[in-house]
């Protein structure tokens, strides 16, 4: 495929608001988990919260008012997002940009709220609850849709923790067959008893902070981000590009990897193939790496099996914790910091390297030439996305 | 954008039961008659799948059953849409019911079934598929979204696409939030060239221009009645075999023009 510039993008997670937030902590190992309850009453974890999300939306937008659109709305305003979509309206025209956006879980907490405060007899949920603007799984696609003052076509991905890295997939391939000239990609899930009990119920969720590629890792740590990007075919300056991208399913199993990592190998392989380019040319791959021992066990047999045990890997979720659905954003902001500030991140948290695995797991952050990176998302249902971002060359 | 080709399509909801069945309904040759609904165990899924797939999940294979058993095509190397408003809110009441007590026992089962991809992941284990699968959803405009996404990689990517729109009505609790009279689902396969036993040919854009209704008056309760539905002017215009254009609805401001023609 032709390369996609990235002319601007955001993150914003439990390290903080903006791409200099995430980048300081990277450079300085702070990892942005803290352990505790992230709401009264809820079982004991390391998450990672985005802190400040306490004000309510302005009033125009009161209706759409909870905690994933706090976090969306305020990771909007970062790093000058919002003006240069406002930019790119002015150069393609409102109807021309497509708006895709993955979550997994949408504003499901307003729902937890909303059984909680049931009437007695169970029957009748309060009447302040919106289901359109806060449950629906197309919810913060609309309401992005809306903030940047966009017109066309967009959509909303819900693939669980897959969900936004496969935006990516679905701007460049729209891009390509003309339904869009240009793209608002993003991602964002906020933290919810959902996914906290969900995953308990599973016992994927770690005690212990969660520790990817660790002999003694045992779950995930949740976390909540948004995070957003902008696709220009026509941008010329400097700018970190989508060479290339692949997805697939497992066929396997609806809560746990193919052990061989079949899936997640034919992914890493269709992003590699459709951008040209060889294993060797890769200089890091950021794992999925949740830190389940299915996961980083399954994963690393695929990466070992495309690329050997040379290449550099890691997983940053022990900065950010496991941001699901948002997952997928984050991690591609992390590749493209990479590249623009020549940093290899370590795997946060990994004490005693998993002898099971095989993979060159990072022990120590340090600056190297970064000119590719392999960034992997995999989620339930086994659905697997894989992305290759670089220089244009 | 080039045309897509529609190589078979299957359809599940009041009075549509079957591809075969619908047709001539749809193409006004026959009456639409209010048939109870039956339950349904996806022959394709295996034993264990079959166990705990909730009623989106059947509902989603009911229709992609359906066009599969009309079409020649290998399943196997189909890339996959599902487009659904709501997935499975049963699943979810159930969660949030018992996360609403103070022991907050939440089933694994539930969990898996929770997310909004579950059908694809189903379908992906049922037919062996690896190809790309994807799950989107756009409210009332989950079905033109999911075709938005079925066309991008037909013409974007070179796949072959089964998309499958489907949606089940609420639970009791919600119903007062979220409007759905009944059950639906259509499944399109879809292709960039014509092939033997090709139904249509259509041409997609985006326009302002407001959605198509049915004239019918029971078609346009269903249509209603069920965001998967909202294709059924497609499917009516595939039946009737004559060139139509039809605008199904796909967000404010945005909408999706099909310019549908016998293959």
């Amino acid at each position: 495929m032709k390369a996609l510039a990235i002319s601007h993008y955001t993150v914003t997670t439990a390290c903080g608001r903006g791409k200099a937030a995430l980048l300081q902590a990277l450079r300085s190992g702070r990892s942005g988990l803290r352990h505790g309850q992230f709401e009264a009453g809820a079982i004991d974890s390391w998450f990672g919260a985005v802190g400040g999300l306490v004000q309510p939306l302005p009033a125009q937008h009161a209706g759409w008012d909870c905690r994933i659109n706090r976090l969306l709305a305020a990771s909007l305003q970062q790093d000058g997002f919002s003006e240069a979509v406002a930019a790119l309206r002015q150069r393609y025209g409102a109807a021309r940009i497509g708006v895709f956006v993955g979550t997994s879980t949408s504003g499901v907490q307003q729902a937890e709220f909303a059984y909680r405060y049931r009437d007695r007899a169970g029957q009748r949920l309060p009447d302040w609850f919106d289901y359109r603007r806060s449950q629906s799984i197309h919810m913060p696609a609309e309401f992005a849709r809306l903030l940047l003052g966009l017109s066309g076509s967009y959509m909303s991905i819900s693939t669980a923790c897959s969900s936004s890295a496969k935006v990516f997939a679905a701007a460049a391939r729209a891009i390509r067959a003309g339904l869009c000239d240009a793209a608002v990609v993003g991602g964002v899930d906020s933290l919810c008893l959902t996914t906290l009990y969900g995953f308990n119920s599973l016992q994927l969720v770690s005690a212990d902070i969660c520790r990817p590629a660790d002999a003694r890792r045992n779950g995930i740590s949740i976390g909540e981000a948004g995070g957003f990007a902008i696709i220009d075919p026509q941008w010329s300056a400097d700018a970190p590009a989508l060479l290339g991208y692949g997805e697939s399913g497992d066929a396997h199993h609806m809560s746990t990897p193919d052990p061989e990592g079949r899936g997640a190998l034919a992914a890493m392989q269709c992003a590699l193939d459709s951008a040209g380019v060889a294993p060797a040319a890769v200089d890091y791959i950021n794992l999925h790496g949740t830190a389940t021992q299915a996961n980083d066990l399954a994963e690393d047999r695929a990466v070992c099996a495309l690329f050997g045990e040379a290449v550099p890997c890691s997983s940053t979720k022990g900065w950010s914790g496991h941001t699901l659905g948002a997952a997928g954003m984050v991690e591609a902001a992390i590749a493209m910091l990479c590249i623009e500030h020549g940093l290899i991140p370590q795997s946060l948290n990994t004490e005693q390297p998993d002898p099971q695995l095989h993979g060159a797991i990072v022990r120590q952050t340090h600056q190297a030439r970064v000119e590719r990176v392999l960034s992997n998302s995999f989620g339930f249902g086994g659905s697997n996305c894989s992305l290759l971002f670089g220089r244009r060359t | 954008m080039k045309p897509l080709f529609v190589h078979a399509v299957g359809v599940a909801a009041p009075g549509l039961q079957g591809w075969a069945q619908a047709r001539p309904v749809l193409a006004g040759a026959q009456p639409w008659l209010a048939l109870a609904e039956t339950p349904y165990a996806p022959p394709l899924l295996p034993p264990n799948e079959r166990r705990r797939a909730p009623p989106g999940v059947r509902q989603a294979f009911r229709a992609a059953e359906d066009a599969k058993s009309a079409c020649a095509a290998d399943f196997s190397q189909l890339a996959t849409v599902f487009a659904s408003s709501d997935s499975d809110l049963t699943v979810m009441d159930r969660i949030n019911s018992a996360l609403a007590e103070p022991v907050r026992a939440v089933s694994p089962t539930d969990f898996h079934n929770s997310v909004h991809n579950t059908a694809s992941g189903y379908w992906s284990i049922a037919v062996g598929c690896r190809q790309p699968g994807t799950a989107v959803g756009g409210h009332d405009g989950s079905f033109a979204m999911g075709l938005i996404e079925a066309a991008a990689l037909v013409h974007g990517d070179g796949f072959g696409v089964l998309l499958v729109a489907f949606d089940v009505p609420p639970p009791p609790l919600l119903r007062p939030f979220r409007a759905m009279h009944c059950a639906g689902s259509i499944a399109l396969v879809l292709g960039a060239e014509p092939g033997e036993g090709t139904l249509a040919r259509v041409q997609l854009s985006l326009t302002d221009e407001a959605e198509s209704t049915l004239s019918d008056a029971a078609l346009e309760e269903l249509r209603l009645g069920n965001p998967a539905l909202r294709g059924l002017p497609l499917l009516k215009a595939i039946a009737r075999g004559a060139p139509t254009r039809v605008v199904l609805p796909h967000a404010s401001g945005c909408n999706v023009v099909l310019e549908v023609a016998p293959a």
